[in-house]
């Protein structure tokens, strides 16, 4: 066991995991963040998607320590209040979650992507999404999704 | 209930104010904003955590397991063996061959044998360690023919009468028409007769869930089970006979599912496991399976071995149809039965055949079971057949649009095996899909490397019988209206990411008059929702709408009868529509639904409604196995696909699909373009990328699973995913509710057979077997130059620039 710092969504929180738990295992089974998801636990699906320090990242191949003093983001945290972020909203009216359970990594993925490129072309969405697998969607309506974000996001 | 006819009630489009437009879904901001609760995302307090123990060898005697020393381990509460379970199970009640854990033989490498529950997964995983099983290794086998062959055994499983062969599930032969005068006619009148073989690799449905269950049995006797399941029904009727209890002591919760595409629609090991290790323990125990034993749990599509002989006159109209199919079953029956039925009896629409015959046979090998895929039993031979028809519309030299509508089967009909199809919007795919892709410019036309292909096909919506027979209703549900205004639905069905909670929503707000988010759906929970059988078949918005319907019209005529007395109207004057009861005709005439609601209540007491499906029984033949495949209405689907085909790598890039599907009507089209996106996706998936392989003695670990990660096994990223471009059509079904029909599985179907056709019209070469990797083509395109001068100087890259 080792106790683990994290600024995680703007809260500093603390809990004592064991010393191989990756970033995932933490935000999941040791502070209730189970927002964040477990497709593979060994970096093929991008379910576990997470923003530390403005880049996406896979928690499940992040130890727990490696995050310590950064800031870091999950799906819980994107949201303002009870104002879900854009991309949230487009994805609700795009029908770009259709199971859902990639739809965490994909959304870390995007919003990453659109803090460091707010109007990507449609190529680039692809390119910003290659790490996330939907076996839902095809993908189309996550890419309108995205687009129609950066739009609202840009006006 | 309502009984077909009565049912779907098609009406103007003008007449609907929810349905048909595109609409958010009920669940869609719980899932965008990670609050959504699946399986694994549930703790209970006090929870242990289970691992199963899974055989290294394809086939092998237990001779003896030792778990003492697994017990002794500290933080291990229990372990369990197959004999502590020792009743079998299947999905399919005439085929049950399936222990939770094996008790004397193991039939595939990752079969289970052993499980604990300890304080946490280390431990777990520690313990499994101390588990000493002994086997008596058996000779495997891997392919479907030698284990057919090997009629005296050794058997996989004891042979059901003595005298058969063991290693046979299922043998189905079914003829319709006089198949060879068919043939012989086609040769005599300067028709065509095409024959070919075909295989299709398995390929598995890897959602990105995996399978995870939660029991917890607690002191009162009641047993929970938390799954990740597509048929709660079925998992609650075989845990309470599997560990002899009392239904109604069992109850199944199922959480939203992350995706299951066919694969989590039967029982599993874990779901045993994680109930009977709490019945011991008394502590809820979590099992979630790893991404490998996703992959060993499988039951994904077949493998499929093909013959096809097809016949046609020399005006393109077919003649007669005959197929011999040898299908990998894999270790356990699993739905298999069906499967077999499915791989004939799914093919005779779109189009009309005078003779059909069909000869299938399922085998058993030492390799993880095969079972439903989207698209059940019937992708792999619409690949094979309409590769066969894209052969004949070259021999007749008839434009293959042209040959399909040629043969187009047409509506209110019934097919050579006695199907009864009501509404049929093919001609207007086949229409659409050559609009859309500018077929006439480019069929034939384009560069070498480049080309464009079609195909077509047709799916269920919903099999006509359920799974154990029973004269009850196949789909139901219960309504509740509050005095606030708020309709409550408890829906015994499964959201499996397909939409299904937020399509009772729209039923609902449309019958009921009130605003979608005054609807709340409660569902997946046998303890307080009506049977509904499950997510399969793609029955859910066919069945699970009609019942929906029929409750909401209850409440409906209720609220209109007080109402239109209130106002000295007939009732069928109360509109109820967008949050109010209006008189037709002089909207002056107005209330509140809520206080609409509350006459009724005042006047009938608690409002509220039962409302069920059941399928019409007149839309099958009478002989044996006519049932099988039967179901109230079909969807029709046609796609183009266009290619680029690297002759130098065999790489085939799909450009883009042209998906053209008969939904009968999209209730919300933002949800139907979505399930023809991921349909046409994951048929693309199977046709460029997806393989399930499995190594041989030769290569050291015979039976092992090749690549069971999502890394060695290829599934399609954003780069690898073609343009996917959408087209409703609407045929209006007669029965289905305001005529819709399914959309979750029929557009898989021609992805498959339109980029073989379009590899062709690109290069050449007919690619017969799956998928249409690099190396396969590549040797494809060497064969054919060394068989032609001429492609041998088209495959050079000089002649392609
Ligand atoms: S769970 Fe991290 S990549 Fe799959
Ligand atoms: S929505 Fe199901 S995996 Fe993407």
């Amino acid at each position: 066991m080792q106790v683990v710092r994290l600024r995680v969504n703007g809260d500093e929180r603390a809990c004592g995991v064991p010393a191989h738990y990756t970033l995932l295992e933490t935000l999941r089974y040791g502070l209730g963040l189970t927002g964040s998801k477990q497709g593979c636990d060994k970096g093929d699906c991008g379910a576990c998607t997470v923003i530390l320090d403005g880049r996406a990242v896979l928690s499940c191949l992040t130890l727990a320590r490696e995050a310590e003093g950064r800031e870091l983001r999950t799906v819980e945290g994107l949201a303002i209040g009870t104002e879900p972020h854009p991309v949230q909203d487009q994805f609700d009216l795009a029908g770009a979650a259709q199971c859902g359970f990639c739809t965490p990594g994909i959304l870390c993925s995007s919003v990453a992507l659109l803090e460091r490129n707010p109007s990507p072309s449609r190529e680039e969405v692809r390119a910003a999404l290659a790490g996330n697998l939907c076996r839902c969607t095809g993908y189309e309506k996550i890419y309108d999704a995205v687009e129609a974000a950066a739009r609202k996001m840009g006006q | 209930m309502i009984r077909p006819a009565a049912g779907g009630a098609a009406q103007a489009p003008e007449a609907l104010s929810v349905v048909g437009r595109r609409m958010r879904k009920v669940d869609g901001l719980a899932k965008a904003t990670g609050r959504a609760r699946y399986t694994d995302d549930i703790a209970l307090p006090g929870m242990l955590h289970g691992k199963i123990l899974r055989s290294p060898h394809p086939h092998a005697r237990i001779l003896a397991i030792d778990t003492s020393r697994a017990a002794a381990l500290e933080g291990v509460h229990a372990v369990v063996t197959g004999r502590d379970m020792p009743t079998t199970y299947g999905i399919i009640p005439w085929t049950p061959d399936e222990h939770p854990l094996c008790v004397d033989r193991v039939r595939y490498v990752g079969d289970g044998v052993a499980a604990v529950a300890a304080v946490d997964e280390d431990t777990a995983n520690a313990a499994l360690e101390l588990v000493e099983v002994a086997y008596e290794e058996l000779p495997a086998y891997l392919d479907p023919h030698d284990a057919i062959a090997a009629a005296d055994g050794p058997f996989i499983h004891e042979p059901r009468k003595p005298g058969r062969n063991g290693n046979v599930t299922k043998v189905v032969k079914l003829a319709f028409g006089d198949v060879e005068a068919g043939i012989a006619a086609a040769r005599e009148e300067g028709g065509v007769v095409v024959e070919g073989d075909y295989f299709f690799e398995g390929t598995t449905h890897t959602p990105i869930e995996p399978h995870c269950a939660i029991g917890l049995a607690d002191a009162s006797g009641k047993l929970t089970v938390w799954s990740a399941t597509q048929v709660p029904h079925y998992l609650h009727r075989e845990l309470a006979r599997v560990l002899e209890l009392d239904p109604a002591m069992v109850r199944v919760v199922q959480p939203p599912v992350g995706g299951a595409f066919g694969g989590k629609s039967e029982p599993f090991d874990l779901e045993f496991c994680v109930a009977k290790l709490s019945m011991i323990t008394g502590r809820p125990v979590k099992i979630l399976y790893t991404r490998e034993e996703v992959f060993y749990s499988h039951r994904g599509r077949h493998p499929f071995h093909m013959r096809y002989r097809t016949g046609a006159r020399a005006d393109g109209v077919l003649a007669a149809v005959d197929a011999e199919i040898v299908m990998d079953g894999g270790a356990y029956a699993s739905f298999g039965l069906v499967t077999t039925y499915y791989s004939g009896q799914l093919l005779t629409a779109p189009y009309q055949m005078p003779a059909y015959r069909f000869h299938s046979t399922r085998a058993y090998t030492n390799k993880p079971a095969c079972g439903p895929k989207r698209g059940h039993g019937s992708v792999q031979p619409r690949f094979a057949f309409e590769v066969q028809l894209d052969r004949i519309a070259e021999a007749l030299e008839i434009d293959p649009i042209e040959l399909r509508r040629r043969n187009a089967l047409g509506e209110g009909t019934r097919t050579v095996n006695d199907l009864r199809v009501t509404s049929n919007g093919f001609l207007e795919c086949l229409a659409m899909v050559e609009d859309a892709s500018a077929w006439r410019r480019k069929f034939r036309r384009l560069p070498y490397g480049r080309g464009v292909g079609v195909a077509g096909s047709t799916y269920i919506s919903g099999t006509n019988y359920p799974v154990y027979p029973n004269d009850m209703p196949q789909s139901a549900v219960q309504l509740q209206v509050d005095r606030s205004g708020r309709v409550a639905v408890f829906s015994g069905a499964s959201e499996i990411g397909q939409g299904v909670d937020s399509m009772v929503a729209y039923v609902v707000a449309e019958e009921l008059g009130v605003p979608l988010d005054h609807v709340r759906v409660f569902a997946g929970d046998t303890d307080f929702t009506p049977v509904d059988l499950g997510a399969y078949s793609s029955r859910v918005t066919f069945m699970l709408g009609n019942a929906c319907i029929d409750a909401a019209r209850r409440v409906k005529r209720q609220v209109q009868k007080v109402v239109a007395e209130a106002w000295d109207a007939k009732p069928q004057e109360v509109l109820l529509a967008g949050g109010l009861a209006v008189r037709a005709g002089d909207t002056g005439t107005q209330m509140p639904i809520r206080e609409a609601f509350n006459l009724a209540e005042a006047a009938f007491g608690a409002l509220g409604a039962t409302g069920s499906y059941d399928t019409p029984k007149d839309v099958h033949g009478s002989y044996r196995g006519a049932t099988i495949g039967a179901s109230p209405a079909y969807s029709f689907t046609a796609h183009v696909a266009e290619v680029e085909v690297d002759p130098e790598t065999g790489f085939v890039d799909v450009v883009q699909i042209w998906i053209a599907h008969d939904c009968g009507r999209a209730l919300n089209p933002v949800l139907v373009e979505g399930q023809m996106e991921g349909s046409a996706y994951m048929g693309f998936a199977e046709a460029i990328m997806e393989e399930q392989i499995f190594k041989t003695a030769d290569q050291g670990r015979a039976g092992l699973h090749n690549a069971p990660s999502l890394l060695d096994y290829r599934i399609p990223t954003s780069l690898d995913t073609p343009a996917l471009r959408s087209l409703i059509v609407e045929s209006i079904d007669p029965e289905g509710p305001y005529g819709a029909k399914e959309a979750g599985e029929g557009p898989l179907h021609p992805s498959i057979p339109a980029i073989a056709n379009a590899i062709y019209d690109a290069v050449g070469v007919r690619m017969n077997a799956l998928p249409f990797s690099p190396p396969r083509v590549w040797r494809a395109l060497q064969a054919e130059a060394a068989r032609t001068p001429a492609a041998r100087s088209a495959a050079t890259p000089a002649a392609v620039s």
